[in-house]
């Protein structure tokens, strides 16, 4: 993400704005083994995309806690199970 | 075969995992506990239709999307892509993520976890549009892939993967805008600074 980072042709491989476009399907966990491997070792050399990723890998896992409900309706169980026991449209079938 | 009893059995331990989405997805309890209802009578009517061996839980949420996009979204239709604005990538990481910024009040030694509360997730989350926010919950907090995810809503896979790359970028910015509320980051210059979608 440097400027020197971007123009320079130290690393193999691909740069840093090639290994940001990724980012999601690195995260995502979509991308073949071979193109992840890529990614990971352009990683291991450079601190500023490290950062980036390690900053949304972060960001995902806090997403994914804080928008789940962790209590679920007490009696909603009871009401779903209630269905399965019913002939709602009168047709002499459960359902 | 499949039938119903198995159904009873087998379906009901994703119930907190539904019901957590359809919070998500109507923002209020009463709706989310009428919308996992609904979507497990259907499940129960229609097992006939599942392969067995094929993933129930990808199956039920399917149903549960398919019907919080019948029941609430005919409603309220929004244009597609054009509600969210140009956002810059790694909006949130270039202004909160160095930790170098002194105009951000978060130290070096507190997570994230610790610097987003958990209301301020949950609204920027629920402050996108369905269409941004729907491929969004299913990815990132449900945990379903690219192409699972076009199935349940019925779109290409570039699709999901833009969508899910815009919705994030838009809750990066509420987030911000947020801290800015709460004072812990400083506002950025006017020219640079677009309406909140919500």
């Amino acid at each position: 993400m440097t400027e020197q980072a971007q123009t320079s042709g130290a690393c193999e491989g691909p740069g840093c704005e090639e290994t940001l476009k990724e980012l999601d399907l690195f995260l995502d966990s979509e991308l073949s083994d071979g193109a992840r491997q890529t990614i990971r070792h352009h990683l291991d050399g450079c601190p500023d995309c490290l950062g980036a990723f390690d900053f949304h890998a972060e960001l995902k896992l806090v997403v994914a806690k804080k928008c789940q409900e962790n209590e679920m309706p007490a009696d909603l169980l009871s009401k779903i199970e209630r269905c399965f026991n019913t002939d709602f449209d009168g047709d002499g079938v459960i359902g | 075969m499949a039938d119903q009893a198995v159904f009873a059995d087998q379906a009901m331990q994703y119930a907190p995992q539904l019901y957590s989405a359809a919070m998500r997805m109507t923002r209020n309890r009463a709706d989310a506990e009428d919308l996992v209802q609904e979507a497990y009578l259907k499940g129960f009517r229609s097992f006939h239709t599942f392969t067995e061996g094929t993933n129930l839980r990808a199956w039920l949420f399917r149903i549960l999307t398919n019907t919080y996009i019948n029941k609430y979204r005919a409603k309220q239709r929004r244009p597609d892509e054009t509600d969210l604005g140009e956002i810059e990538d790694l909006y949130l990481y270039k202004r909160i993520g160095t930790l170098e910024n002194p105009n951000v009040g978060r130290s070096a030694e507190e997570s994230l976890m610790e610097f987003l509360p958990d209301d301020e997730v949950k609204d920027a989350l629920e402050g996108l549009p369905d269409n941004f926010r729907l491929p969004v919950i299913l990815a990132d907090v449900e945990g379903f892939a690219y192409k699972e995810i076009a199935e349940m809503l019925d779109i290409p896979i570039g699709t999901v993967m833009s969508r899910l790359h815009r919705g994030r970028k838009a809750m990066q910015k509420a987030l911000y805008s947020y801290a800015v509320e709460r004072g812990l980051a400083s506002a950025e210059p006017a020219d640079d600074v677009q309406e909140d979608e919500r």
